[in-house]
């Protein structure tokens, strides 16, 4: 596994955290570190234990084995040292539907002992574009304009690190662009952001992402770096049939990976001496002898979906579709 | 303390908000109280009487006169022989029978023991019981009537009905109904307020923020506190309009001690609530934890010292049966708070365990 460099002093530190469910073990052993002012995600699918991760970091949950520090505080004895410092957005609208927008900020702003107006410079930059609102009930609010109102709840009291879990699920595409250009923003003022998502388009603007899948982490590097590590050429097929394509693919002698992505399909190939161009002209012919109609083979560079994908292996091709930018 | 207080601004929003709940818990204890202080008498009116009088004279006369009159008898018939009465108890003819010895006028007037035989229909006790004290109130009224020498004789030994002297039975009941309807209600609001927060998610953010346990407790319990006193006011109001039951002693010490009560209450329905994490578990518990009890335990319908000794045991951690002990000795016999210092401390400890057991069991995490 590579880790690539912390950009600051490490604020959070993980060492083989476990943890484990009646049925399950959601975590299986996790070890990383988060350096001061980075926007860190932890990329996967659903069920790979990011909800649980976030929960041991922000105090809501005791590892089975382990250990883990925020912010220097241990995240299990000092729980109380730890909470005012931590700013949290669970993965579920955790907001009272029945308050305004208004109440409910001004209600963690409270129980944080500060108000609004104290901290007003400091959410100016979500809170402008929900004040028009403020006198609107939570429960009645857009999916974007709940979680712009969850993020605000989370910083009003000016928290050292911030955890979303899950921020943009449900949300829909342009909401979540507007929502990751507000975190590049947060992460300009130096709040170290730690992020999870199951879109892996949204990898890319973070500085480090995790690949997270059953419990373990398979990876900790740039995006970039992650999506270089991809070591076969890929192409993306162009294909009239992709459901038909994919059942003739997989009987393919040399298929490596095969997946739908977007519109057309990503296609790796078993034998790692054959040229790009080599491995383009045999897909397509492949497929057209197997009868599909209009192939197009292009040789293109891996992104960090591509080498999610490949590192999961070939059995669990579902994420591919999520990750579909 | 500025954290306490948002808290307990947001509750009393959530509160004031569900307009449609807060209507209901200010109208179900007015109108349960209502509901069961018609249904749950024991008054009994239009008794079917038959009398067995084989000897008339002039004192037979003038009582069965005096059961004649008023609604509460329905003389059916007048028999001489007794052995006629059985078919009629059994046919469900008659449910009581007063029987005049020959010669009763007479014995009256030697200053002797004049007996009357007073035979009711008891497969239904308490029914029973109460229309043989009604016998006993018109015979004790009869014997009063009479001139000073007689008059000192008993006829009958009288059941004096103390501090009840109309035996209406809403004066027993209503402070019974008023322990066991704010018990119900006041548990399942609190049962209800954390297992909400639970249920819809919001307690993950809550848990994530300074408030400790003891706050979330207190900023939970203490909007309810506020809704109870306005249920004890009008159930008060309520007791004493429509059944017009007498509060002889202090009314504010009556409400103080309904308060506490009320917060005794309270804190039973926030200690299932810490305890429990789904709306609907939080629910049957409050509500097996007070009505129960508080229906059978609390001296409300079935008096204490008839129990079994095992049970008188358990009643002693019934809160119900404390207040019940209070408010009638408020209501009914006007004692001070003097009288009731033992039921208020015991009320007063219970809330305090109960709200510190709340706060321990509070889990300030997700497991």
């Amino acid at each position: 596994m590579t880790t690539g460099p912390a950009a600051g002093a490490p604020v959070v530190q993980a060492q083989g955290l476990v943890k484990r469910f009646e049925t399950t073990t959601a975590l299986d052993g996790m070890t990383f570190e988060i350096g001061a002012g980075e926007l860190f995600g932890f990329i996967g699918p659903d069920g790979g234990g990011k909800t649980t991760l976030f929960r041991i970091l922000v105090t809501l949950l005791v590892p089975d084995a382990g250990s883990a520090r925020v912010l220097g505080c241990d995240v299990v004895r000092d729980l109380w040292a730890l909470r005012p410092r931590l700013g949290y957005m669970p993965g579920r609208f955790s907001l009272y539907p029945d308050l305004s927008v208004e109440e409910n900020l001004g209600f963690f702003a409270s129980v944080f002992g500060t108000t609004i107006a104290r901290e007003y410079d400091r959410i100016a930059p979500i809170y402008s574009q929900l004040e028009p609102f403020k006198a609107r009930r939570a429960g009645a609010l857009s999916g974007g304009m709940k979680q712009k109102l969850a993020l605000c709840c989370a910083l009003v009291h000016r928290p050292e690190i911030l955890f979303l879990d899950e921020p943009t699920t449900g949300v829909d595409a342009l909401s979540r662009r507007e929502f990751w250009e507000l975190l590049g923003r947060l992460r300009s003022t130096g709040l170290t952001i730690v992020v999870s998502t199951p879109y892996m388009d949204e990898a890319r603007r973070c500085d480090r992402v995790a690949l997270v899948q059953r419990g373990r982490l398979m990876a900790i590097d740039t995006p970039e770096a992650i999506a270089a590590a991809f070591d076969r050429p890929l192409l993306a097929l162009r294909v009239g049939e992709r459901y038909r394509a994919i059942r003739a693919l997989r009987d393919y002698e040399n298929t490596n990976t095969v997946y739908p992505f977007g519109d057309v399909l990503h296609f790796t190939d078993r034998r790692t001496d054959a040229s790009p161009e080599t491995i383009a002209r045999d897909a397509e012919a492949y497929l057209r002898g197997a009868g599909i109609e209009a192939v197009t083979a292009k040789p293109i560079p891996a992104t960090i979906e591509d080498a999610f994908m490949a590192r999961m292996g070939a059995d669990d091709d579902a994420p591919g579709e999520r990750g579909a930018a | 303390m500025s954290a306490l207080w948002g808290l307990l601004r947001k509750e009393m929003l959530h509160i004031l908000r569900d307009r449609r709940t807060l209507v209901v818990l200010i109208l179900m204890p007015i109108v349960e109280v209502l509901l069961f202080g018609f249904s749950i008498r024991t008054d009994v009116t239009d008794v079917r009487l038959a009398i067995v009088d084989p000897a008339p004279d002039a004192a037979t006369l003038a009582l069965r006169n005096r059961f004649a009159a008023g609604a509460l008898f329905h003389t059916v018939a007048v028999l001489s022989r007794h052995d006629d009465l059985e078919p009629m108890f059994q046919t469900d003819a008659i449910q009581l029978a007063v029987e005049f010895p020959p010669n009763f006028a007479r014995t009256l007037a030697r200053g002797g023991a004049a007996q009357v035989h007073v035979i009711t229909d008891a497969t239904e006790p308490n029914s029973g019981t109460a229309r043989q004290n009604y016998v006993a109130a018109v015979i004790d009224a009869y014997q009063q009537s009479l001139p000073a020498p007689t008059g000192s004789v008993r006829i009958v030994p009288s059941v004096r009905a103390r501090f009840n002297p109309t035996l209406a039975s809403s004066n027993l009941f209503v402070p019974g109904l008023l322990a066991f309807v704010l018990n119900i209600i006041a548990a399942l609001m609190t049962a209800l307020s954390l297992t909400r927060e639970k249920e819809t998610g919001t307690m993950e953010a809550l848990l994530v923020s300074p408030l400790r346990p003891w706050q979330i407790i207190v900023g939970k319990v203490a909007p309810y506190l506020a809704i109870g006193f306005i249920g004890v006011l009008a159930v008060l109001v309520e007791a004493s309009v429509v059944f017009h039951v007498p509060i002889r002693g202090s009314v504010t010490l009556l409400l103080a001690e309904g308060t506490l009560f009320i917060l005794v209450a309270l804190s039973i329905g926030i200690l299932v609530s810490a305890r429990t994490s789904s709306q609907r578990v939080a629910m049957m518990g409050a509500m097996l934890g007070t009505m129960l009890p508080t229906q059978m335990l609390s001296g409300f319908i079935f008096p204490i010292e008839s129990m079994p000794r095992v049970l008188q045991w358990i009643t002693l951690i019934v809160p119900a049966r404390w207040f019940v002990t209070i408010a009638r000795g408020i209501m009914l016999k006007g004692v001070g708070i003097g009288y009731l210092a033992t039921e208020t401390l015991v009320l007063a400890v219970m809330a305090l365990v109960l709200l510190v057991a709340s706060t321990r069991s509070f889990s300030v995490r997700l497991e």
